[in-house]
């Protein structure tokens, strides 16, 4: 059904007119052409399209757009301010927790609400929050290292909520 | 056909760049002065078939058809230009992949881009120096012998205020130089940008979401599309009714004989409508599936290729004391990739732009050219940033649909894969057998090694071990489909090795337990190869090894092999619960010689990349199937490795700058199953000779 839905994303409002059915994923991608949300697996089962929505993880590929309604919606797109990077994102570069990049959007928002939760996370805990994702590069102990580096900045008094 | 003939409008790049020195040059002149012929049967162009660009501010462009999949390659041949052009790195840039800008190549696979692209890049910038040199002499008015360049910048030893920057140099003019002599190459030892870890340029993109792949790409007026898929490979078509997608506001439905597709603005909409298409079909016979494959294999006949033989089969069989027979099975396993095939096609009348996340850009131009009817030539192709390849986006059949879609339709259209596609048309790393006789004489010496493969390929089969008497035999190709392959098939990084040292390394283990022997110690009696055993050292040094016969209960399993020159070593600690069966891996230690290392961190990257991988094909990964009918189509039934499967990770660069860089792209991961086998036996007693090392298997066998 057609319907008109209203929400913030990236600290901006926005609305879109489409089927209030379709995945949340497909909508920014196409809509809203934010790019940096990708496409992995359409079942939640790898994480790769993780998205903020009111600072939670959710997976947009299973995530119907009308759902977002009234709503905070944060992409990849959104976490740096003018060019400042997140300390996630300035953590990954630092421990090099990346290789084809493809998973690293999904990998540092869901690492951004894991440290809203839990300001400083062990290694245990961190894998256990970050096991829904897949990194076929096999990057997974540098972006452990990398949320903990992170996670000691944040905490570090450079209070940033990525907003 | 040379690759000459495919690049016509050859100096059309100097048109579209702009003014600047222009340095062409050849990898031949390195690589094909041994007239290596490439996998694919084809060398790289004789003339040139790379080229640097000198741009008026100093800026130095790298143009090579090679790819970046997240290997790092940015990085590590930026660094190789740059230590003999003589400029700072961050002055330097890599244009990869683009079919009109760059010269023609092979394509990114093998972990050749150091081993041979290397020596050709960094000649080049030694020549493309020597040739500033000359012209800044002309442009100083000071012979040549008094000039000296560093960062870019050109000076008389003696007054460092005479001096000529290597863009001022480049100014208002378009110069085309051909490089061609073979100019001395700095020694390893004297290396000041390579061995460094210098940071890629990729990784900021990576990080804010920018880097952009080629499902992201966007074009005026582009749709997106979705074809038709069997539901089993070899399925025929009956009757189909395409009117329910034809129902979706937006859709068209596109047809050509047995292909279908629906293009639509938006992508998902477009897979919607696809999804009402009910078509009938007409369904093969599965006469095989993944727990018959092996019998098939054995019994497939078709030609042995001999791969080395030395001394007498008969003499060995007759010296040994003891004799071993063993056979050992590798399943059909996924590429993965996080990233699934991606592309988009702008068809004209004349010409054609791709977007592909491909690693054979200039392979791709010929296989897109005979689906739509256009001359290769006329075909531009452009690779974004790869998701993630391993081998299986050397294939590139979503391009092909986005091309035929795109000719129907009339506008750009994009194809992205779904995961559910992803596993269909993946071209999986081949099953495989390997059946091995081998014997030890009374003194535990390796005197007999009969080697048998079947359909995994020859790469890694050639024994290391000082043994007399030996033959291996390679029957069956691992790439293509055909033959007893129900679908098709393909490289996935280490192609070949994977089964290949699976086999050897566990068969070492059998042996040394029957010889009640530690299996490094084992492994050191019957190696000669001075540069193995320092790396065998090297890794049981580092993992504070203390010998002990097998099975000691600890859990520890090791491994050594040698792959396509690159010498790797490494151990495993494990734990197995024994109720359940599981393998969980808690540590291990690698150990490379890649002769110099370009890029350490980047090197220790794709080492632990290549163990976590590994884990995968190790413990869950294998790709089941009735026929041509795939069951594992998701990433719930089809297993890859994540956080919580990894152990604890060391990794050791064995110096050695006596030899040229070599690849580390796959080596990393090639003792992998050798290792977690050889773990689990020491753990357990149990031995697996049939990867992967599930739970149900373990199981069966510690009941």
């Amino acid at each position: 059904m057609e319907q008109t839905i209203r929400f913030r994303l990236n600290n901006r409002p926005v609305s879109v007119t489409t089927d209030g059915d379709r995945a949340l994923l497909w909508v920014l991608r196409t809509d809203l052409n934010l790019t940096g949300t990708k496409y992995g697996c359409g079942l939640g089962s790898c994480g790769v399209c993780t998205v903020l929505v009111d600072n939670e993880a959710v997976r947009s590929c299973r995530y119907p757009v009308k759902d977002v309604s009234g709503k905070e919606v944060v992409t990849i797109e959104g976490l740096s301010e003018e060019g400042t990077l997140h300390p996630l994102q300035k953590a990954f570069i630092q421990h090099e927790a990346l290789q084809c990049g493809f998973c690293t959007p999904g990998m540092i928002l869901e690492a951004f609400s894991l440290l809203r939760k839990n300001s400083s996370p062990s290694r245990a805990e961190i894998m256990e929050s970050m096991d829904p994702h897949l990194c076929r590069c096999g990057s997974y102990p540098r972006i452990i290292d990398a949320i903990q580096t992170a996670a000691a900045e944040l905490k570090g008094g450079t209070d940033h909520d990525g907003q | 056909m040379t690759g000459n003939e495919e690049f016509p409008s050859r100096r059309e790049f100097m048109k579209l760049l702009g003014p600047g020195l222009y340095f062409l040059f050849s990898v031949d002149a390195w690589v094909l002065g041994q007239r290596k012929q490439w996998d694919f049967g084809r060398s790289y162009p004789e003339d040139f078939n790379a080229y640097l660009r000198i741009a008026e501010n100093g800026h130095v462009t790298c143009y090579s058809g090679k790819v970046e999949m997240g290997q790092g390659v940015t990085a590590s041949l930026a660094q190789m230009l740059c230590e003999e052009l003589e400029v700072p790195y961050h002055s330097v840039s890599m244009v990869l992949g683009d079919t009109k800008l760059c010269p023609w190549d092979p394509g990114t696979n093998g972990s050749r881009s150091i081993k041979y692209f290397g020596p050709a890049l960094r000649a080049a910038g030694a020549e493309a120096r020597e040739v500033l040199i000359q012209l800044a002499a002309d442009h100083l008015k000071l012979p040549a012998d008094r000039l000296v360049a560093k960062e870019g910048v050109i000076r008389d030893k003696t007054d460092r205020r005479k001096s000529v920057t290597y863009g001022s140099l480049a100014k208002g003019k378009t110069v085309e130089l051909h490089l061609r002599k073979k100019p001395p190459l700095k020694a390893s030892s004297s290396f000041k940008v390579c061995g460094k870890s210098l940071p890629r340029a990729d990784f900021r993109d990576k990080v804010t979401g920018k880097a952009l792949f080629a499902g992201d790409i966007r074009l005026p007026g582009m749709l997106y599309g979705k074809v038709l898929r069997p539901p089993v490979h070899g399925a025929r078509l009956k009757s189909v009714d395409l009117s329910p997608a034809e129902e979706i506001k937006g859709a068209r439905v596109l047809r050509d004989g047995d292909f279908i597709g629906v293009v639509h603005p938006l992508p998902d909409m477009a897979a919607k409508a696809l999804a009402r298409i009910r078509p009938e079909y007409e369904l093969p016979r599965a006469n095989v599936n993944d727990r018959t494959i092996y019998d098939l294999l054995l019994r497939t006949d078709v030609r042995d290729n001999e791969v080395e033989q030395k001394g007498d089969l008969g003499q060995g069989s007759r010296q040994a004391t003891v004799k071993f027979e063993e056979s050992y099975f590798t399943p059909y396993v996924a590429h993965a990739a996080t990233e699934t095939h991606s592309a988009l096609a702008h068809v004209e009348d004349e010409n054609a732009t791709l977007w592909i996340g491909t690693q054979g850009p200039f392979g791709a131009r010929g296989q897109i050219g005979g689906a739509i009817g256009m001359d290769p030539e006329r075909i531009r192709v452009i690779t974004p940033y790869l998701g993630g390849g391993y081998g299986g986006k050397t294939q590139v059949g979503q391009a092909v649909q986005a091309a035929r879609l795109s000719k129907m339709a009339g506008c750009p259209v994009q194809v992205v894969w779904s995961r559910e596609e992803e596993f269909f048309y993946d071209t999986f790393q081949p099953a495989a057998v390997v059946k091995i006789k081998s014997g030890l004489d009374a003194s535990n010496r390796i005197v007999l090694w009969d080697y048998h493969v079947y359909f995994a390929g020859d790469r890694s089969s050639q024994n290391i071990y000082d043994v007399p008497n030996l033959r291996t035999l390679s029957r069956g190709s691992s790439f293509g489909g055909g033959g007893p392959h129900p679908f098709p098939t393909g490289a996935w990084r280490g192609p070949g090795s994977n089964t290949n040292i699976f086999a050897r390394e566990s068969q070492m283990d059998i042996m040394a337990a029957k010889a009640g022997m530690d299996p490094i110690e084992f492994r050191l009696k019957n190696l000669k190869d001075e540069r193995m055993i320092r790396v065998v050292k090297a890794v049981a040094e580092k993992f504070g090894w203390t010998p002990a016969k097998t099975p000691s209960g600890r859990g520890f399993g090791m491994a050594c092999l040698d792959y396509l020159g690159t010498y790797v070593a490494m151990i495993a600690a494990v734990r197995v619960d024994q109720t359940s069966g599981k393998i969980q891996a808690e540590r291990i230690v690698q150990a490379i010689d890649m002769g110099p290392v370009i890029n350490p961190e980047g090197a220790r990257m794709q080492m632990e990349s290549g163990i976590i991988m590994g884990l995968g094909y190790c413990l869950s990964e294998e790709i089941h199937f009735s026929g041509g009918e795939i069951e594992d189509l998701d990433f719930e039934s089809y297993k890859t490795p994540r956080f919580s499967w990894i152990p604890k990770i060391e990794t050791v660069l064995v110096e050695n700058l006596d030899i040229d860089p070599s690849g580390c792209g796959e080596p990393p991961i090639v003792g992998m199953g050798a290792v977690m086998a050889n773990a689990l036996y020491d753990a357990t007693g149990v031995r697996v000779c049939r990867l992967p090392l599930t739970p149900e298997r373990i199981k069966a066998q510690l009941a």
